[in-house]
């Protein structure tokens, strides 16, 4: 089942990709996503009748306007603190736990921290996440924790959990 | 002219991406500003190419170049943070907190 989807995620990437509907083409482009299922299968993820529940892709584009709109403050944020002629970081690796449960969304959770402001994800130990953040505002776990992964959570959840 | 101002904005924080890249302290610091800026700027500039040539085929590679920047960013400013780390590089002196120092032994 995750075979069939894999393939045809990656048929229709190659047919945008090359944007040409010549038979050879479709051929070339069949063959090469059947040995990327093949080979990339049983990495793929897992539960793959999600994929026909609409609400999760109107989650997802609620969620995809917050991740760009992040993205955006987080280089103004990144911009700023390059140019400011004193540097004001302050920076430091800091423990979030996390109440995602599966891995898919856990790693979609750990790409968008990466993405926000000043925040990179450095390792999931468990069920901890470790992030380096340019400035390490509060001292309070709570406080960060919310700073940190609160926007992203809910959404992350309906969409991919 | 939306997609020329989209590319200046592109090219602009490309510039101050590296301009981080060299006045922050470790390679932390550095990561951060290279992924963020590097990441947005390039987007940008594939955004002012999409407005540039339209929905034809150079414009929807654009497009689909968009997330595997994004993918591609992320998950290599992750595998070299954690690298380094592992590596022994040390943060740098301005550090305030560093939880990850029991964990990563």
């Amino acid at each position: 089942m995750r075979y069939l989807a894999l393939f045809i995620l990656s048929f229709l990437f190659w047919l945008l990709l090359t944007f040409d509907l010549s038979p050879i083409n479709l051929a070339v482009g069949a063959v090469a996503a059947l040995i990327t299922s093949l080979l990339f299968g049983k990495y793929f993820y897992e539960r793959v009748y999600k994929f026909l529940q609409p609400q999760r892709y109107f989650w997802f584009l609620i969620y995809i306007i917050i991740l760009i709109w992040e993205c955006i403050k987080a280089n103004f944020d990144v911009a700023y603190r390059v140019l400011h002629p004193a540097m004001p970081i302050k920076p430091g690796i800091v423990k979030i736990k996390l109440e995602l449960q599966s891995e898919f969304a856990r790693a979609m959770l750990a790409n968008s921290i990466t993405m926000t402001p000043g925040t990179i994800t450095v390792d999931i130990v468990g069920d901890d996440l470790f992030v380096h953040w340019i400035y390490v505002s509060s001292e309070d776990p709570e406080q960060y924790s919310r700073k940190i992964t609160g926007r992203f959570e809910k959404y992350i959840k309906k969409t991919f959990e | 002219m939306v997609s020329t101002i989209l590319i200046v904005i592109g090219v602009l924080f490309n510039l101050i991406g590296c301009i981080g890249l060299i006045r922050f302290p470790d390679v932390y610091n550095r990561l951060q500003s290279a992924t963020k800026c590097g990441t947005l700027g390039t987007c940008s500039i594939l955004a002012g190419t999409l407005f540039h040539f339209g929905f034809t085929d150079a414009g929807i590679k654009a497009i689909i170049a968009i997330p595997l920047i994004f993918f591609g960013a992320t998950v290599a400013a992750h595998a070299l943070v954690r690298g380094a780390y592992h590596f022994g590089i040390k943060l740098g002196d301005k550090s305030v907190k560093d939880d990850y120092k029991d964990v990563a032994k």
